[in-house]
């Protein structure tokens, strides 16, 4: 049987592989799917909490119908963060984040 | 069996993850990120949690990986050329990474409370119904400002995306 450990570190080692892909990657679009990636595994441990911590012998669906507002939450996210990249590409005609520096200090 | 499961299914999650960091293709990414969203899912379903899986399935890897590679495809990146990576960031995240897991795993192999196999529950349960129950009693409000918050997205989805902004 998997423990609650087994899923906390899937989870983290998800957390850390979207971590890597906004640090490491230069394309924009990229480190918006390392964003999705980071919701996602948060979104994993959450269910993971819920399925192990029983409240009168079913899991927490608190945590569940939180997972659901996250889901939510990230596609309005996406749909609003991939028309301010389209809008950005119309400017600049480049997804490269090093072309887009104009708000750097 | 249950462990087998869990093993292939974290595997396969984890590996189009790492697809998804060091592909170089946009395209392949984003297609590594929808094998990884369908894993995600199977670890859902073997967390009893069948309306959350079924929803990863719809909104992730249906509706927002399909955004992503239209997206991709409208603005025609295959022309992006190669470029020279500065060793310094790779290892600035890097060691940002590192350090993450590193600590993460030492608080988790360090805590014997999660070390706890997964309790049996009390009946087979009828998830899409009380995930509903809780959704409407306890939290109708923000249920309803949800609402609002998608729409006032897809509202500012057609502002941005108009031709000319004024």
């Amino acid at each position: 049987m998997p423990t609650l450990a087994h899923y906390l570190i899937v989870s983290g080692l998800l957390f850390s592989l979207g971590l890597a892909a906004v640090l490491l990657r230069r394309n924009i679009l990229i480190i918006f799917m390392g964003l999705e990636l980071m919701l996602n595994a948060a979104n994993l441990s959450l269910v993971a909490f819920s399925r192990f911590n029983l409240l009168d012998g079913l899991p927490n669906y608190n945590a569940q119908v939180f997972v659901f507002f996250i889901i939510t939450v990230a596609a309005a996210e996406v749909a609003v963060g991939l028309a301010i990249i389209v809008a950005l590409f119309r400017a600049k005609q480049t997804t490269h984040i090093e072309d887009l520096a104009s708000l750097k200090f | 069996m249950q462990l087998a499961l869990f093993w292939i299914f974290a595997l396969l999650t984890l590996i189009f993850a790492v697809g998804v960091v060091f592909l170089r293709n946009p395209v392949s990414s984003a297609m590594s990120l929808v094998m990884c969203f369908v894993g995600l899912a199977a670890l859902f379903v073997t967390l009893d949690a069948f309306f959350i899986g079924v929803i990863q399935i719809l909104v992730y890897a249906g509706a927002v990986m399909v955004l992503f590679l239209f997206i991709i495809m409208l603005l025609d990146l295959r022309t992006e050329r190669t470029r020279t990576v500065r060793l310094s960031s790779w290892l600035g995240g890097g060691l940002v990474v590192g350090g993450f897991v590193a600590a993460l795993s030492k608080v988790v192999a360090g805590l014997p409370a999660l070390h706890v196999a997964k309790p049996d529950l009390a009946a087979q349960v009828n998830d899409v119904a009380e995930i509903g129950f809780t959704l409407f009693r306890n939290y109708n409000l923000p249920f309803q400002i949800i609402a609002v918050l998608l729409l006032v997205a897809t509202v500012g989805v057609v502002v941005l995306s108009r031709k000319e902004l004024k």
